[in-house]
């Protein structure tokens, strides 16, 4: 229950992912104000008790179907409105998809895409316009380490992941100099309900917390693109510049 | 089906049974109703399952179906002037001083791990160093919601007339899921404790510091040196505290994270060893006899500092065997179990002596009543460790004392069906849908 100097008032898109409720317990300790949006209304009713009852100030809901929403600038500035403004905003909504079924099947496929780059730069591109207007707040995005390198495993959800990361970059660029911050944070593998159905366990694993954190820390400001954790950084620069014939033989 | 995974190698805090099941982790409460519908119409049903710090096999399905409560861990609702918080049942006593310290309050009632469910605190109806005080976790358990395997959620509150409440208390996971509960948090002026400890020669030294000690502490135990023999024979330490008066309201966390990373080989722990160990740690406790403040941390959960302190016992695992002997048998009980372990020489790290007090259990098959208990482990050494177990059981028995599921891999069937006269009717309560190995065992 530190206090903080200023409550924040912060919007998270995807508020019942793994990696955004346990970011919205580290911001309920802190007393923010939050509006949660995700498309699940008694998922988000369950959050919204525990963050109102650890300490948030405030917690909004906003049932949103985030691919299906037709006019992402005008949802976000209405999300926005419900607490007079936003602080930090972050989208955390995604989807891993079948690869094997997606790769022959291009309706699965197009959903992937659909989810994870198509609407989710929709609304990272009207977040974007939001803080420029407002002059102030951070974005934080996440994206993946599987959008570092195509690997057969995912490489649909990583394409996604990889486009979002780019225009995450050039939002930054575009930025440089002025008020907003925005980051793409891309995780490791997280122990999380997307990822259930995986072997989990060994020390690349992390717990939704250890990349909560990480995630609130970009929030306050520094790099465009933070790993999580860290040593993803150096893991993902070796396995980008690997030569394809070597890349190819191996198993991951 | 609905979320279910092949598990090979889930084993309870014992370590001795690594048993194949099936896993489901939900993460949300409108999960559970399916799987549990799903699974219960399996062979060998379902099972809850929390952080699996049960030793035996009270809290495995082998061959069967689990569901994994461990991500429903969101608080629901407190009121900070009655106390009382209402949470998602997976969440872990850890969680739950994480957030009711800074507050100003404290569980009412704590095993000596905070790495373990809610759920898994009412499932066994946990006891701690105030039972003398404050009896069992389950008195302080206000409501809790109950999910059954025919599709019906039952909200049942400590006035509950028809049974289900009682029966779930203590019941072991065999009445349903338990999603929700709500529990009376104490008030707490402190994180610190004021705690001292105090040697004592034999076990007739022993009864007189608890009973002296009782009315003005509310925490006591005491720790055994159970290989000492002759006139040494129940010499140990007892340690007693309660919450300081005043002093920051801070959540403690141990110093480094330290975890044993793999089994220590099984000869780690012998006769030598635990003796060197038990004599040195008596010697050392003895210096210690001021009144002392110390964090709640290494007086509530000295082996929570070692992640993992299970694997101290190698790949062969080890039993716990912890009793309850009435009042006025006790001492002489106390003290032939005592012989039997110093003459067999299996000792343990961990033998911890502690009186019960008179406040009555609420649940149907609560291990606590009034009374001395006795916890030890033992490394499984197989045969032999079993036939020591063997010749305490027998004293237990010849006691009218039982003993603790929570604990047990082995618990012969007549003796809990002996010890526990509440069982008749517990089993018109139990969820013909679930089962566990421990269950099928004693039902065998």
């Amino acid at each position: 229950m530190t206090a903080p100097s200023k409550t924040l008032r912060v919007l998270i898109l995807g508020a019942t992912s793994g990696i955004a409720e346990a970011t919205g317990r580290i911001y309920a300790r802190e007393g923010a104000r939050l509006v949660l949006a995700a498309r699940q209304p008694q998922r988000l009713e369950d959050i919204a008790a525990d963050l109102r009852t650890r300490g948030a100030a405030q917690v909004e809901l906003a049932v949103v179907g985030f691919a299906a929403e037709a006019d992402y600038r005008a949802r976000l500035v209405e999300l926005a409105e419900s607490l007079g403004g936003l602080d930090h905003i972050l989208l955390a909504y995604g989807v891993l998809g079948d690869q094997e079924a997606a790769q022959s099947d291009w309706r699965q496929a197009a959903d992937i895409i659909d989810v994870n780059f198509r609407s989710a730069a929709g609304w990272t591109l009207a977040a974007a316009d939001y803080l420029e207007h407002q002059g102030n707040g951070s974005l934080v995005v996440l994206g993946s380490v599987a959008g570092d390198r195509g690997r057969r495993a995912n490489f649909i959800y990583g394409a996604a992941k990889a486009a979002i990361a780019t225009l995450v970059e050039g939002i930054s660029h575009r930025f440089a100099g002025k008020g907003p911050h925005v980051v793409v944070v891309k995780p490791g593998p997280t122990d999380t309900p997307m990822t259930a159905g995986m072997k989990k366990g060994g020390l690349l694993w992390s717990s939704p917390q250890r990349v909560a954190a990480i995630v609130r820390r970009a929030a306050d400001g520094g790099a465009p693109v933070v790993y999580g954790p860290w040593f993803w950084r150096y893991i993902m620069l070796v396995i980008r510049f690997l030569p394809a014939s070597i890349f190819n033989k191996l198993n991951i | 089906m609905t979320g279910f995974q092949l598990d090979l190698g889930v084993t309870s805090w014992g370590r001795v049974l690594r048993l194949l099941h099936q896993v489901a982790r939900p993460a949300f409460r409108d999960e559970i109703e399916t799987q549990i519908i799903a699974a219960a119409a399996e062979p060998r049903g379902v099972l809850g399952s929390g952080l699996r710090r049960s030793y035996g096999d009270s809290g495995l399905n082998a061959d069967g179906h689990l569901i994994d409560m461990t991500a429903l861990d969101r608080l629901i609702a407190f009121d900070p002037k009655t106390g009382r918080l209402t949470a998602e049942a997976g969440i872990s006593l850890k969680e739950i001083l994480s957030f009711a310290i800074p507050r100003g309050f404290f569980l009412p009632v704590t095993p000596g791990t905070r790495n373990v469910t809610l759920a898994g605190a009412i499932a066994n109806d946990v006891h701690g160093k105030n039972h003398h005080g404050a009896g069992t976790f389950g008195r302080f358990v206000r409501e809790l919601t109950l999910l059954r395997s025919d599709g019906s959620i039952r909200a049942l509150s400590a006035d509950d007339e028809t049974g289900l409440f009682a029966a779930t208390i203590g019941g072991l996971g065999l009445t349903g899921i338990i999603a929700t509960a709500q529990i009376e948090l104490i008030p707490i002026s402190s994180a610190m404790m004021d705690a001292q400890t105090v040697p004592f020669g034999d076990l007739d030294e022993f009864f007189a510091v608890a009973a002296e000690s009782e009315p003005s502490f509310d925490y006591t135990v005491a720790w055994v040196d159970c290989l000492a023999k002759g006139t040494a024979l129940g010499r140990g330490l007892f340690s007693r505290g309660r919450h300081a008066a005043q002093g920051p309201l801070a959540v403690h966390e141990p110093g480094t994270g330290r975890n044993l990373p793999t089994d220590l080989p099984g000869f780690a722990l012998n006769r030598l060893s635990i003796g060197a160990f038990n004599a040195l740690y008596y010697r050392n406790g003895r210096r210690h006899v001021d009144l002392a403040s110390v964090s709640y941390l290494p007086f509530f959960y000295p082996l929570d500092a070692i992640g993992n302190w299970n694997r101290l016992y190698g790949r062969a695992g080890m039993y716990q065997y912890q009793s309850v002997i009435p009042p006025t048998v006790a001492r002489d009980a106390t003290a032939e179990m005592l012989g039997q372990i110093a003459k067999a020489g299996e000792g343990s790290f961990l033998a911890v002596l502690k009186t019960f007090g008179n406040l009555p259990s609420p649940g149907l098959l609560s291990f606590p009543m009034e009374g001395t208990t006795l916890a030890l482990d033992f490394p499984n050494r197989g045969t032999e460790t079993l036939a020591l177990l063997a010749r305490l059981d027998g004293v237990v028995k010849e006691a009218r004392g039982r003993l603790y599921p929570a604990k047990d891999g082995r618990l012969p069937p007549e003796m809990f069906v002996s010890g526990y006269p509440g069982l008749d009717r517990f089993r018109s309560f139990v969820d013909p849908g679930f089962s566990s190995s421990f269950w099928r065992r004693i039902n065998a």
